[in-house]
């Protein structure tokens, strides 16, 4: 897409409605709809077109969005922020609170974002779960942490954290540390109130406890359970061994990432963003460093480029490995995760020799990576390419050709690609129904436009075919690694642009002005220019997104999160009913989430 | 005393002396196999094992019992006691008692009956017993899953099971063990029984409730199924009990179709016998812990499915074909 770069031009700060903007196909179909009045346009960092309307108009908006012609079928990303201590807002409507909406058309290829300006006095919007299904959870998150109400909303209750919990976090007024608060004491009362708050009421849900002549069965699935995967809970209701319907239940490993983001350095917060999917090691740093570098306004040389292409991939490979394993022995077949664990080994063995780090490397930096690949970084990795494939066919030969394990995965938890759309899936889990969404190749960002790589897609979207998916893309990983070990460009490993982090060093005791911002950015860390900037890319598990606002402090006003498996968990409902229990294990298995990247 | 009663006597001793040993070197054997299968697990999937205690690991199994033996043995309070109590013991001398009517060589062996192998099938049919008591008495959801699995898994397989052997049965016209041993001198029943035997070892291994048909027990979906509130000294025993069931299903599959003793130069050297016999289970042994190692775990409903629309018609197929040839 070829957009002008609008930050510069000198409509940003009338404020006033204007045309900015036009130049976007859906914002001129907006206002042909709704005329220019409804809309403040608002430029940003990230280029993405943003719209303010009113509240009254907002359901209308987002109707006409999804039901344009090329629809805006998915519903990204939907959160707030707490506006009222913010300073840098020019252009934009006076608001305490925003709520924004993020949009992307398939066939447009292209996004939008509209906002909505709330007063602190009068926290209420209408509820779009008939627009997207995929809104409930993400309008419960909102309610929960920042207190705004969704009208006509089914559940409108807390979803990250417990129902007796005091107060919204994500709000500005809200304590940030734990020192804040007074010293916590689990008494027998207090204890009691948890347990009560954890209890699973069928009817809150809309459900029967039974027949005529039959009682139900309601299995409590996790939070401790061998096969959810981490701290995810469950709820069946069952009739014998069928599922009627489900419940699951999130929130158990909320850290409160966002919040934390609130009070670390753009810097120091790299390594909180290692924990976000924590299989996902260096994948993660990529969408928010490259958010901050859109803020900065930093262009990273193309070695810079290249390596983290090539440490992304690796963590794909590895990330996809460990899903295999777990899916394999999800279905019951215990032995091969042992042999993926080798494997594993041998990805960690180069990233350990490049990174210094195993899982968590937290290693590329605002405009770089934290040091030049090492010597002999090529035979490391060639040894690792010249490893894999063998393996991987003879894990297709011995466990996925297994008449078994087809029988327990094919057509088992079926979904269509309309469906995947409508819940915010994406990954691998959309590319089984048929759909080659893969922002690599739809939306290159770090130059995987220079890469020849295939986007794997199979058809039947069943827990099968998301396994033969992720399989080929450990292969199409190889190849970019083959490409990035082949081509890597020579140059610096960091920007030279003051706001890398840490700054540039050579000339601090050559020049003054050079010695003050590099004591300043290494102290307080880098003052990043207001604006906001959002990127999104194709992690190992889906779509990520780091959605960045800066109000020209060391710290970030707000960060947005938007994870892959939030959105693929709340689907399971409608893909799982009817089902029996053992293929929903086998349907978690072939979903390959990770709390933390749930909860956050 | 007459010399009658005391030669009586001595026989009497000398068969309860014999029991004993039996007794004990089956549980010795069932317990080391969990060692053994453990090792070969291990060998199979790129691993070590436990390698630490004693000569290559070969003490782990009595560290792995004082260990059981003073962990606390925790009744929780919400079960049925006297059930709860009772499924490990059925658990264990169900199978145990099975081997009474296991022939091992031409003179050892706890008793001949003449119904042996209607003998085994209601032992099996008893064993599972243990597995509904215990699902049921845990008062637990996943428990009584598994137990509800182990029931309509019983029921499935042992309606073939039995089918599978009446080939044998009207070969020989006996349904004495020793008999069928002996039947087997010459050639082995699994050439010409061989779709009994694959019948009946496909019912073993649901028998012995073993990967594929661990369903009961489905750690990835029931936790451990019907043994989830057992501990201590209970569960040990639930555990012994089903290395216990893979080395007699092993033992039945040799003295059925493997010959048991019998093996070249058991004319001339009379004692081969033993390790004839033993080497023939250990092998099947061996096949239980590579299914577990290479399989995954079929669907409730598939397995049903399987028992019913494809097991059952095979082993009656046999059983016509062979009824067939014997009465030609």
């Amino acid at each position: 897409m070829a957009i002008p770069n609008m930050a510069d031009t000198a409509n940003a700060t009338t404020g006033a409605p204007s045309v900015v903007g036009t130049e976007h196909a859906i914002v001129r179909e907006l206002y042909q709809r709704f005329g220019e009045g409804a809309f403040v346009f608002q430029t940003n960092r990230d280029r993405l077109p943003t719209l303010w309307v009113e509240r009254s108009q907002l359901v209308a908006v987002l109707k006409f969005l999804r039901e344009a012609p090329k629809p805006y079928v998915m519903l990204l990303d939907l959160s707030a922020i707490d506006e009222r201590l913010r300073q840098h807002r020019e252009g934009q409507p006076k608001s305490d609170f925003t709520v924004f909406y993020h949009l992307v058309s398939i066939e447009r290829n292209s996004d939008v974002r509209i906002k909505v300006a709330l007063s602190e006095s009068d926290l209420n919007l209408p509820t779009i779960i008939s627009i997207w299904p995929n809104a409930n959870w993400y309008e419960r998150e909102v309610f929960d942490l920042f207190g705004i109400k969704f009208e006509g909303h089914p559940h409108m209750q807390r979803i990250l954290l417990p129902r007796y919990w005091e107060g919204h976090p994500l709000r500005k007024d809200y304590p940030a540390r734990a020192t804040e608060f007074d010293p916590f004491m689990l008494n027998d009362a207090r204890q009691d109130e948890a347990e009560q708050a954890l209890d699973f009421k069928p009817e809150e849900w809309g459900m029967k406890r039974g027949r005529a002549d039959e009682d139900f069965m309601f299995l409590n699935l996790g939070p401790n359970h061998p096969s959810a995967h981490g701290a995810f809970r469950i709820v069946l209701q069952l009739d014998g061994e069928e599922i009627l319907d489900c419940v699951p239940e999130i929130g158990y490993h909320h850290r409160g990432a966002e919040k934390m983001a609130e009070r670390q350095s753009w810097h120091s917060y790299i390594p909180y963003t290692d924990r976000i999917d924590y299989l996902g090691g260096v994948m993660n740093n990529l969408p928010y460093v490259l958010a901050v570098e859109k803020l900065a306004g930093i262009e990273v040389p193309d070695r810079v480029k290249t390596i983290r292409v090539m440490m992304a991939e690796f963590f794909r490979i590895s990330s996809h490995l460990l899903f295999l394993g777990t899916y394999i022995i999800d279905v019951g077949a215990m032995t091969p995760i042992f042999y993926m664990f080798t494997d594993r080994q041998k990805a960690y063995d180069v990233i350990e020799a490049v990174t210094g780090f195993r899982m968590h490397p937290a290693w590329y930096r605002i405009g770089g990576v934290a040091h030049d690949l090492p010597n002999g970084w090529d035979r490391l990795v060639r040894d690792f390419l010249d490893w894999m494939p063998k393996r991987l066919a003879s894990y297709e030969k011995a466990a996925l050709k297994n008449g078994i394990l087809r029988s327990r995965t094919i057509g088992v938890a079926q979904y269509n690609t309309e469906e995947a759309l409508a819940w915010g899936t994406t990954g691998p889990g959309l590319r089984a129904t048929g759909l080659a969404w893969d922002l690599r190749k739809v939306r290159p960002y770090s130059g995987y436009e220079n890469f020849e790589f295939d986007v794997p897609v199979r058809d039947n979207g069943d827990a099968y075919d998301r396994c033969l998916v992720r399989i080929e893309e450990i292969r199409q990983s190889l190849r970019i690694i083959r490409q990035c070990l082949d081509n890597m460009p020579a140059g610096p490993y960091k920007a030279d642009h003051p706001l890398t982090c840490p700054p540039p060093k050579e000339r601090t005791l050559k020049d003054i002005e050079t010695l003050i911002t590099h004591f300043l950015g290494v102290t307080w860390g880098p003052v990043m220019p207001e604006g906001e900037a959002l990127q999104m890319i194709e992690a190992t598990k889906g779509v990520n997104s780091y959605y960045l606002f800066s109000d020209r402090s060391t710290m970030s006003y707000r960060t947005r999160i938007r994870t892959p498996s939030f959105a693929h968990l709340q689907q399971i409902p409608s893909v799982i009913r009817g089902s029996m229990i053992a293929d929903m294990i086998a349907y978690l298995a072939s979903i390959d989430f990770v709390m933390a990247d749930v909860d956050r | 005393m007459t010399d009658e009663t005391i030669n009586m006597l001595l026989a009497v001793g000398l068969a309860i002396l014999k029991s004993v040993v039996i007794l004990l070197v089956v549980v010795a054997f069932s317990a080391i196999t969990i060692f053994i299968e453990r090792r070969m697990l291990a060998l199979w999937q790129d691993r070590y094992g436990p390698n630490r205690v004693g000569w290559q690991g070969v003490l782990q199994l009595v560290a792995d019992m004082l260990k059981m033996f003073f962990k606390e043995d925790w009744t929780p309070p919400f079960v049925d006691k006297l059930i709860f109590w009772l499924a490990p013991a059925i658990a264990m001398s169900a199978l145990l008692i099975s081997f009474a009517v296991v022939p091992i060589t031409p003179e050892w062996g706890v008793v001949d009956l003449d119904i042996g192998i209607l003998f085994f099938f209601a032992m099996a049919g008893l064993a599972v017993y243990a597995i509904m008591f215990a699902g049921w008495s845990s008062n637990n959801k996943y428990s009584l899953l598994g137990g509800i699995r182990a029931a309509a898994q019983t029921l499935s397989y042992e309606v073939f099971m039995g089918i599978s052997l009446m080939g044998i049965v009207a070969i020989t016209g006996s349904f004495s063990l020793r008999d069928i041993v002996e039947a087997q001198k010459d050639g082995w029943f699994i050439f010409p029984q061989i779709i009994g035997f694959l019948t009946f070892i496909t019912a073993g291994f649901a028998v012995a409730h073993r990967t594929p048909f661990d369903l009961p027990e489905a750690e990835q979906e029931l936790v451990a199924g019907y043994q989830t509130e057992y501990s201590g000294l209970k569960w040990g025993m639930f555990y012994v009990g089903e290395y216990i069931g893979v080395v007699l299903v092993s033992s039945l599959l040799t003295v059925l179709f493997c010959g048991g003793w019998y093996g070249p130069f058991i004319d001339v050297l009379p004692w081969l016998a033993f390790p004839y016999f033993a080497i023939k289970v250990f092998f099947f042994v061996s096949l239980f812990i590579l299914v577990r190692a290479s399989l995954p775990r079929p669907r409730y409903d598939q397995v049903m499915a399987a028992g019913w629309k494809f097991m059952l018609p095979l082993s009656l197929l046999n059983l016509i074909v062979t009824a067939a040839v014997v009465l030609m």
